[in-house]
């Protein structure tokens, strides 16, 4: 038994699986994006604005830090990637093809592409319902999330979920019940202490899951314990139609663990969620415990597409957000200032990052819909099942 | 999975070949058309589309007499309608649950909080145990609390809260304190595309449960009276409101306040030989599948009985009608395994086993979790129900 979870979780650590190569192959791809011969691997600092963290009971991480230029474009990449690809949701939700709930991550897209770029495939990941992003992070392909939603064979999880229903190695999904994730979180960092494994689990979860008892109860476990834990606090100002402040008795969300240390980033600034995750997993694996860590972030679209959002926050907010805090356009600005590619050069990677959604699209729409015996797998072990599963009359049921 | 009907006529298995060729097609997008009948509640007969029809009920008789104007009203303006009357006529009711002071994800409290204020209208956070135990608090001191939990698949986190102290307060305090002045309000059954956690129909955890009463109406005139009756009533109650009726059933409603009981089955149709037993949105599928069944066998009359309320199971009503007709189809959504529909069997075979003519039918949800791609597949479908009533005509 002891086996199979250390090499669950250590799978990612011992091979680099092919599954993974869209994510972390950039390296081999990333001077094709430069129009001029640049040398990828050259370095670039960064100091961070001193605004990018508040801290309770710990000392700020450090506020220097520094990339590779492959790196940096890299997260640009992603981060284009992923707003192109959930505009791609957007488009075939409103032309019916997607149907159901979906839940965008447009302008949150620093939090997922940040905090994979500070860790490692033995690192866990666990969130709620903006999961898109992290799939695709965390090595899903496009087509397999968009495949997800449209309900086809190559969904991620066989088009048997949808939207909040989505898994990658190393990523738990992707859950219903919000808040329901957190202790599941908790329970992920005890397998890593209890073997020994240096890593840590982000426990994601909205400003809105923040008051599910389930967060307090892991909190106090994981403290007790001292888990290498971090719990995200996703801050995008709204569960659903719901401001923070009218949810929540304090919005520093960062603080209200109380007996565990937080820190608050700027989860609109890639750099600064990069180094908080950083941050947080070396004082995790170090044997410190938990952190609570609350990413200031922000959803352009509604809670999902049902929502159009403007009807508990103005549009002149959503407006003021997008022009002044963009993590996409903040990334940008980096990058011409820091000499790390040129506009064009980041027009390439745009366009690029478009065709690749394009095509993930359309492989996705041709995909067939899953084959019916999909229905009936993954409800018990395979080969330890009931002889049958009835169906909606007598005469009706499955075999195994 | 398409079941072709075995005297279609030639023009049918036209109709039907040329679903074949399509048939992946139209799996996702529609049902195929069977026979002509379109299930659902749009062209149904047993919604009321004028007031005489409305009135004509006599569990309505008192509100003819007194006032007898109606409103064109959908299900989920009926529920709003309901606890627009409950918050006017009782000064300690209280609605809250998620987003609720903005009119709620499904409009069901919409204008509530401008009528009524937010210090009695509101918002709470996300936190399902949090809100019905608050509500447990509340009802303990004899307030009425009229709770939503945002979707049934959501009450989950909230069953120990509902399990343990609601339905227990009564028994467990010798009748000093209760939990009667609470009703949860929640929408449930499947919509067309919610997937696991958007879908599911979880009466039956409830059912098992002594001390809580649980109802489900099938159309705005059955929501309003059954809504107002729940909240009036002195113990906890869980009112299961199908989502897809929300805006899909629509009828003349009467204005006035009134109740429709609860723990009371109601005949939607009379009929000879057999009993067809639902409740919520799985009536028009069954009145589809009786309409086919009594047009495919000549001479055939069904009985429908619309539960209404799964807590207390009228079962008097069904065990009359059964004794009468010797046959019994029972169809809901949720999986067979372990569903209401095996408490229904259970029950009238005690009670009616020499005058069985055939082996009862349970036309339910695939044991299975409720799959995005695959709901089609999982619904106790009109055909389904169809079948049930044919194999037990013919048994």
């Amino acid at each position: 038994m002891l086996r199979t979870t250390a090499s669950r979780l250590l799978a990612n650590v011992r091979v680099a699986p092919k599954a993974f190569a869209p994510a972390r192959a950039f390296s081999t791809t990333a001077p094709s994006f430069f129009a001029s011969a640049t040398d990828v691997s050259e370095k670039v600092k960064i100091t961070l604005p001193e605004s990018s963290f508040e801290v309770y009971n710990l000392e700020k991480p450090s506020l220097d830090l520094e990339f590779s230029k492959e790196e940096v474009i890299d997260m640009y990449t992603k981060m284009v990637t992923m707003r192109r690809m959930e505009m791609a949701a957007d488009a075939l939700y409103k032309a019916k093809q997607i149907r159901g709930f979906c839940h965008l991550c447009t302008g949150q897209e620093a939090v997922s592409v940040g905090m994979e770029s500070a860790i490692t495939n033995s690192d866990q990941i666990i969130t709620a319902y903006r999961c898109h992003g992290f799939t695709y992070v965390r090595g899903g392909s496009i087509k397999s999330i968009i495949g997800e939603l449209l309900g086809r064979e190559c969904g991620i999880s066989k088009g048997k979920g949808g939207s909040m229903h989505m898994f990658s190695p190393g990523f738990y999904g992707g859950n219903g019940i919000v808040g329901a994730q957190v202790p599941l979180g908790a329970g992920i960092a005890f397998t890593q202490k209890y073997l020994d494994i240096p890593a840590v689990t982000f426990s994601l979860y909205g400003d809105g899951a923040s008051n599910q008892g389930q967060v307090f109860e892991a909190y106090n476990m994981a403290k007790l314990w001292d888990l290498p834990c971090v719990f995200v606090c996703e801050n995008n100002k709204y569960g659903m139609g719901t401001s923070a402040a009218r949810s929540s008795a304090s919005t520093q969300y960062y603080t209200r663990a109380g007996y565990i240390p937080g820190i608050q980033v700027n989860g609109m600034d890639v750099f600064a969620v990069h180094q908080a995750c950083k941050f947080a997993k070396e004082w995790t694996t170090s044997g410190k415990g938990p952190l609570v860590m609350e990413l200031n972030t922000y959803r352009y679209g509604g809670h999902s597409m049902s929502d159009p959002g403007t009807t508990y926050r103005t549009r002149e907010e959503i407006q003021h957000m997008r022009s002044t805090s963009d993590p996409i356009t903040g990334l940008k600005q980096h990058i011409v200032d820091l000499n790390v590619a040129t506009e064009a050069e980041l027009k390439a990677i745009d366009k690029e990052a478009r065709k690749i959604v394009d095509e993930a699209v359309k492989e996705a729409q041709a995909s067939p819909e899953p084959d019916l015996k999909e229905f009936w797998n993954d409800i018990y072990q395979p080969g330890t099942e009931p002889k049958m599963v009835r169906g909606r009359e007598p005469g009706e049921s499955h075999y195994y | 999975m398409l079941r072709v009907l075995n005297s279609s006529t030639t023009s049918n298995k036209l109709k039907l070949a040329s679903v074949a060729l399509s048939a992946k097609r139209f799996y996702a997008n529609q049902p195929p058309p069977a026979e002509g009948f379109l299930p659902g509640v749009a062209d149904s007969k047993l919604i009321k589309r004028t007031s005489e029809e409305a009135l004509r009920n006599p569990e309505l008789a008192s509100v003819s007499a007194a006032n007898g104007a109606t409103e064109k009203l959908n299900l989920f303006q009926a529920v709003n309608s309901a606890m627009s009357i409950a918050l006017a006529t009782d000064e300690t009711a209280v609605v809250f649950g998620e987003d609720v002071s903005f009119g709620g994800v499904f409009r069901a409290t919409s204008g509530l909080a401008e009528q009524f204020g937010r210090d009695r209208v509101f918002n709470t956070p996300i936190t399902e145990q949090g809100i019905v135990g608050f509500g447990v608090g509340m009802a303990a001191v004899g307030h009425t609390a009229i709770a939503e939990i945002q979707f049934a698949d959501y009450i989950f986190p909230a069953f120990d809260q509902i399990v343990n102290e609601a339905a227990k307060y009564r028994y467990r305090s010798g009748g000093i304190f209760d939990a009667g002045g609470l009703t949860i309000r929640t929408p449930c059954s499947a919509v067309g595309h919610g997937g696991h956690y958007h879908s599911q129909t979880p009466e039956a955890f409830f059912a098992h449960c002594p001390g809580v009463k649980v109802v489900m109406p099938r159309s705005p005139i059955q929501a309003k009276g059954l809504l107002l009756a729940s909240i009036r009533d002195r113990n906890p109650v869980i009112f299961f409101e199908p989502k897809i009726l929300y805006r899909a059933a629509i009828e003349e409603v009467p204005v006035c306040d009134y109740e429709l009981p609860l723990g009371k089955a109601e005949i939607l149709k009379r009929g000879n030989d057999v009993t067809v037993v639902g409740y919520g949105s799985q009536i028009y599928a069954l009145e589809n599948a009786i309409q086919l069944a009594e047009k495919k066998i000549p001479g055939l009359s069904c009985e429908l009985i619309d539960l209404r309320t799964i807590v207390p199971l009228d079962i008097d009503t069904i065990a009359e009608s059964v004794n009468r007709t010797g046959r019994l189809v029972i169809a809901h959504e949720a999986p067979k395994t372990g569903g209401f529909a095996a408490e229904i069997t259970s029950a009238v075979m005690e009670r009616c086993f020499l005058r069985l003519e055939a082996p009862i039918q349970r036309v339910c949800g695939w044991d299975t979790p409720f799959p995005l791609v695959f709901e089609k597949f999982y619904m106790p479908d009109m055909i389904r129900c169809f079948d049930a009533i044919k194999k037990v005509t013919e048994y």
